[in-house]
């Protein structure tokens, strides 16, 4: 069972690793005033505020949660 | 309740008018060493739920739920005398729900005091960017406060952008130090237990159990063209204490009488995630999420998003989204009644057990250059409904609203 999980942690880390090397070798210098869809209100990396209330009833319902750059434990005796 | 939001409505109005004629955003290259008003955000949801695997009734009966929750926030920034730009966000957060499998901690009582609580947490964070280095340094502290909980939290977090600009890498550690009231199912409290005339205690009636969690959290973005943007994130969790809720019914095999679920007091989580924002075209923004999450009671997940916002206008948004996530069960998961005397450990709580979800809906954008309604400060309104189905028959709504001024 340890065994299992291990190696799916291991998958997933090859995985990414694999992607972001592919991403970042393909990277080209973008100028500030060449940002301007990359600043667009709806282009912001991670939630968004509106998510905010989403994010914890899934982090409530759910047994997974985090790596989405919000809280990661704590706070909440919910039910 | 009434009360409480009430004065949390006060206390932003006063704030927000206070800041509301300081001087207007500087577009030249002057930055303001006063304390400015940046934006403030208000977001209140609605969030209502059905079921019937109550793990406070040992995996039976009903889990209607329903929760109201308001959040304000407040946004300030000044410029220092070392160009360094200071920003101070300060929130708080009220909600309210009413839950039928609470209501069951006690079912002697008519409407007993657990069938509803009210939850209030605000916070304060600060962070300080020196955009001649890239590097960024925050700080922030926050509590939650309901009647059989308390909650205090800490981070700290460093930001580093590279050379040419492009990228982030950062880096942020949380904590939080809970306590909560041993509140036990009216059948398994000791005799003489103190109840008052609505059928429950007061706080200091119950003795409490300590729950302690440690986080780092890494990640690193990259522009990778003039459309498309990435992000890796991966998290270390480690929890320790009272994992479980004193209120959640387990019934062995045979049993009529429950005992309380009864979980390990570590828990080790490792989430990794991936984003991918992309701006195809000139109407139509992709926006794309992974989660891969493993943790040492034996659960792990998948998690899938994805966001296409389209430009009716350069005003108007309009947002369809779907989420999907699957998990397996903890090791010590079984539903009522199939639990035997020899598990070392047992819950029959079904957030914890094997199932698939389902999360769509759509939400819409309106950003006028005039204001909402024509009100110049109202930046941003933005409206979202999200219908959440899960296999194991739980389902709910929810619809939240976003309002923000600038």
């Amino acid at each position: 069972m340890k065994k299992t999980r291990h190696r799916q942690i291991a998958t997933s880390i090859a995985v990414a690793v694999i992607v972001s090397a592919t991403a970042l070798g393909s990277c080209s210098t973008v100028k500030e005033y060449q940002k301007n869809k990359l600043n667009d209100g709806e282009m912001t990396l991670g939630s968004r505020k509106i998510q905010k209330t989403e994010s914890s009833f899934q982090s409530y319902r759910e047994g997974g949660s985090g790596a989405n750059g919000g809280k990661t434990g704590g706070g909440c005796g919910c039910n | 309740m009434k009360k409480i939001c009430l004065s949390v409505v006060g206390i932003f109005l006063t704030l927000f008018a206070s800041f509301a004629q300081t001087t207007p955003k500087d577009t030249t290259e002057y930055k303001s060493r006063k304390l400015t008003f940046e934006e403030a955000n208000l977001v209140s949801s609605y969030y209502r739920q059905d079921g019937n695997n109550a793990a406070v009734t040992g995996g039976i009966g009903s889990q209607k739920l329903s929760d109201i929750s308001n959040t304000i926030d407040v946004k300030f920034t000044k410029w220092d005398k070392k160009d360094r730009k200071h920003s101070f966000d300060l929130e708080v957060g009220i909600d309210h729900y009413t839950s039928a499998s609470s209501d069951q901690v006690n079912p002697q009582t008519i409407s007993s005091a657990s069938h509803a609580d009210t939850r209030l947490f605000p916070s304060i964070s600060w962070s300080v960017e020196n955009e001649k280095k890239g590097s960024t340094f925050g700080a922030g502290i926050s509590s939650s406060t309901e009647f059989d909980y308390q909650s205090f939290g800490v981070n700290l977090s460093f930001a580093q952008k590279t050379k040419n600009r492009s990228g982030e890498f950062s880096a942020k550690l949380q904590a939080y130090l809970d306590n909560m009231a041993y509140i036990l199912p009216v059948e398994l409290r000791p005799p003489g237990s103190v109840i008052n005339e609505d059928g429950e205690g007061s706080r200091s009636d119950y003795p409490s159990k300590s729950r302690n969690s440690f986080s780092g959290s890494l990640s690193y973005s990259q522009v990778i063209n003039q459309r498309l943007q990435i992000m890796f994130i991966a998290d270390l969790i480690y929890q320790q204490g009272y994992l479980g809720l004193p209120f959640h019914r387990v019934y062995f095999n045979g049993a009529t009488l429950p005992v309380v679920e009864n979980m390990p007091d570590t828990r080790m989580k490792i989430p990794i995630g991936f984003r991918a924002n992309y701006f195809m075209g000139d109407k139509f923004i992709i926006r794309g999420f992974y989660r891969y999450y493993s943790d040492d009671w034996g659960l792990s997940g998948h998690t899938i998003d994805l966001e296409t916002p389209i430009k009716i206008t350069p005003f108007l948004s309009i947002t369809p989204f779907y989420r999907y996530y699957t998990q397996t069960a903890v090791d010590f998961f079984a539903p009522y009644d199939k639990h035997t005397a020899a598990d070392q450990y047992y819950t029959s709580n079904y957030d914890l057990s094997k199932f698939n979800s389902n999360f769509y809906g759509a939400g819409f954008r309106i950003t006028p250059p005039k204001g909402v309604f024509g009100v110049k400060r109202l930046n941003m309104l933005e409206m979202r409904y999200g219908h959440y189905t899960r296999t194991n028959g739980l389902s709910s709504d929810i619809i939240s609203l976003n309002l923000k001024f600038k």
